[in-house]
C-alpha cells in the first residue's frame, strides 16, 4: 500500500438550533463528504449541540491575512455614518 | 553578516509584537506570526494531550465488558466515547498548527511524543474504574479548566468543550466509589485498596514541583499555562479531601493536614522516581498500552485504504 493518511480535513459548522448562525466547531478526518459528516456528527453532537452540520473541505476555505488587518479593514473604519448613533433625533420623538 | 543582524532585529521585532498581543490578553490564532518556541511547546503539549485521552481509553476499555450493570456499561461506554472524541478535538487543534495527525501518531509510536503517566498504571478491579473517573478526570478537570483561558484560540476553544463533557466523568466515578462505600466490608476495601493506589498517580498528574519544571517559564509568560504545577495539584487536594471523608474514603498520606495560615491542606512528599521510571518507559503498563495502540492502528489500515479506494472511484464517476 502506498501511503496510509488519515484522509483529508474537513471544517465542521454546527447550527445548535433552528435559526441560529452556524459556527465552526473543529475539524474532522474523512475520505468524503458523507464520511465527514458522520464523522462530525459523532465528534461534535454527542449530546444534542447541532439540528444541522455543514462541512466543507478545508482545503476550499480562503482567510483573511492578519497580517494586513490595518489595510483590509481600513475601509470601515471612518463610516461612523454607518451607526445609528451618529444621527441627531428631535427631542421627543418617540419609538425611533 | 548584515544580513543575519537584520533577520536577527525582524525576529526580535516579531517577537515583541507578539508579546504585546499576548500581554494585551488577545488570544493567538492559527494564521498569526508567532515564535517557533511558542509553536513547538504548543504541538508538543497538545498532541501529548491528544494522546493522553485516547490512550486513556484503554485501562477503562478493560472494564467494558466487565461492568456490574447494564446502567454501568453504557455510562462507561459513553465516558470513554468522550476521550475518543477528547483526543479527536485536541489532534484537530494540534493540526493547525502545521503537524498533521499521521506526524502525530508515528511520534506516538516512535516514543518520541509521550502521552500522561497515569494510564500505564493496570485497572485491577471495578473500584478501579470508580477512581480513574473521580480521581483522575477530577485531576485532569483542575488542569483543563485553567487551560480554558490558554492563549492559543483552537486549544482554549477544545478545551472550553472538553470541560463541559468532564463534570460527568468525574461524578460517575465518584457515584461508584460511592456505592461501594455503602456496600459490603469487600467493597469498601476495594475502594479504599484503589484509592490507595491512584492517589499519588493522580498528584503526580500536575507534573514536576515548580521548582523543577524547566519549560514553564516560557509557557508562563506566553499564557499558555495560567497556573503552575503545584497551583493546579493543590486545588486538586484542596476539594478532594472533604470528598473522600464524605464518603469514608482515607487519604493514603499520613502528613496531610489543614494548614490554617495557607488555607491548604499540606501534603506529604511525591515518589518522583516513581514518577520518572514510568515516564521513561517503565511503569507497569507502558509496553501493554503502546503494543495496543500500534496494533488497532495496523489492524484499522485496511478500513482506510478501503474507503480512500471508495472515494477514488467515486471522483472518477464524478469526472465522467
Ligand atoms: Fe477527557
Ligand atoms: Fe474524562
Amino acid at each position: 500500500m502506498a501511503t496510509d493518511t488519515q484522509f483529508p480535513l474537513w471544517e465542521v459548522f454546527i447550527q445548535s438550533k433552528s435559526g441560529a448562525n452556524y459556527i465552526h466547531a473543529g475539524s474532522v478526518h474523512a475520505a468524503d463528504s458523507n464520511m465527514a459528516l458522520q464523522n462530525a456528527r459523532d465528534t461534535y453532537t454527542r449530546r444534542g449541540e447541532g439540528t444541522s452540520i455543514w462541512v466543507v473541505p478545508t482545503a476550499a476555505i480562503v482567510a483573511s491575512n492578519p497580517d494586513d488587518n490595518d489595510m483590509f479593514f481600513d475601509p470601515a473604519n471612518d463610516k461612523v455614518y454607518r451607526h445609528p448613533t451618529f444621527y441627531v433625533m428631535p427631542e421627543g420623538a418617540k419609538a425611533i | 553578516m548584515e544580513l543575519v543582524e537584520k533577520a536577527d532585529n525582524a525576529q526580535a521585532e516579531l517577537l515583541m509584537h507578539f508579546e504585546e498581543k499576548i500581554n494585551r490578553g488577545d488570544a493567538i490564532e492559527p494564521k498569526d506570526r508567532m515564535p517557533d518556541g511558542y509553536r513547538k511547546h504548543l504541538i508538543r503539549q497538545m498532541s501529548q494531550h491528544a494522546h493522553s485521552e485516547v490512550i486513556g481509553m484503554q485501562p477503562e476499555g478493560n472494564w467494558i465488558t466487565r461492568a456490574p450493570s447494564l446502567r454501568a456499561k453504557q455510562i462507561l461506554l459513553a465516558k470513554i466515547q468522550d476521550e475518543g472524541g477528547h483526543g479527536l478535538y485536541l489532534y484537530s487543534a494540534a493540526e493547525t498548527l502545521g503537524i498533521s495527525r499521521d506526524e502525530m501518531i508515528d511520534l506516538l509510536h516512535s516514543g518520541k511524543a509521550k502521552y500522561s503517566s497515569i494510564f500505564n498504571y493496570p485497572t485491577l478491579t471495578w473500584a478501579d474504574i470508580g477512581a480513574i473517573g473521580w480521581l483522575v478526570d477530577g485531576a485532569a478537570i483542575v488542569n483543563q479548566v485553567s487551560l480554558q483561558r490558554t492563549s492559543y484560540g483552537p486549544y482554549s476553544r477544545a478545551m472550553v468543550r472538553i470541560c463541559k463533557e468532564e463534570s460527568f466523568h468525574q461524578r460517575q466515578g465518584y457515584e461508584i466509589m460511592a456505592k461501594m462505600m455503602k456496600g459490603t466490608k469487600d467493597q469498601q476495601e476495594m475502594a479504599q485498596d484503589a484509592m490507595n493506589r491512584w492517589w499519588w498517580p493522580s498528584l503526580m498528574m500536575f507534573g514536576p514541583h515548580d521548582s523543577e519544571s524547566p519549560r514553564s517559564s516560557d509557557a508562563v509568560k506566553w499564557k499558555i499555562k495560567r497556573h503552575t504545577n503545584d497551583e493546579l495539584r493543590q486545588k486538586f487536594i484542596d476539594k478532594t479531601v472533604q470528598q473522600a471523608e464524605v464518603i469514608g474514603l482515607t487519604i493514603p498520606d499520613n502528613d496531610l493536614n489543614w494548614n490554617e495560615t495557607t488555607g491548604h491542606y499540606d501534603h506529604g512528599p511525591i515518589n518522583w522516581d516513581e514518577f520518572h521510571r514510568v515516564i521513561n518507559g517503565n511503569g507497569p503498563c507502558n509496553k501493554q498500552r503502546m503494543d495496543h495502540h500500534k496494533k488497532v492502528h495496523q489492524d484499522g489500515a485496511w478500513v482506510r485504504a478501503a474507503a480512500e479506494a471508495y472515494r477514488q472511484k467515486k471522483e472518477k464517476q464524478s469526472l465522467n
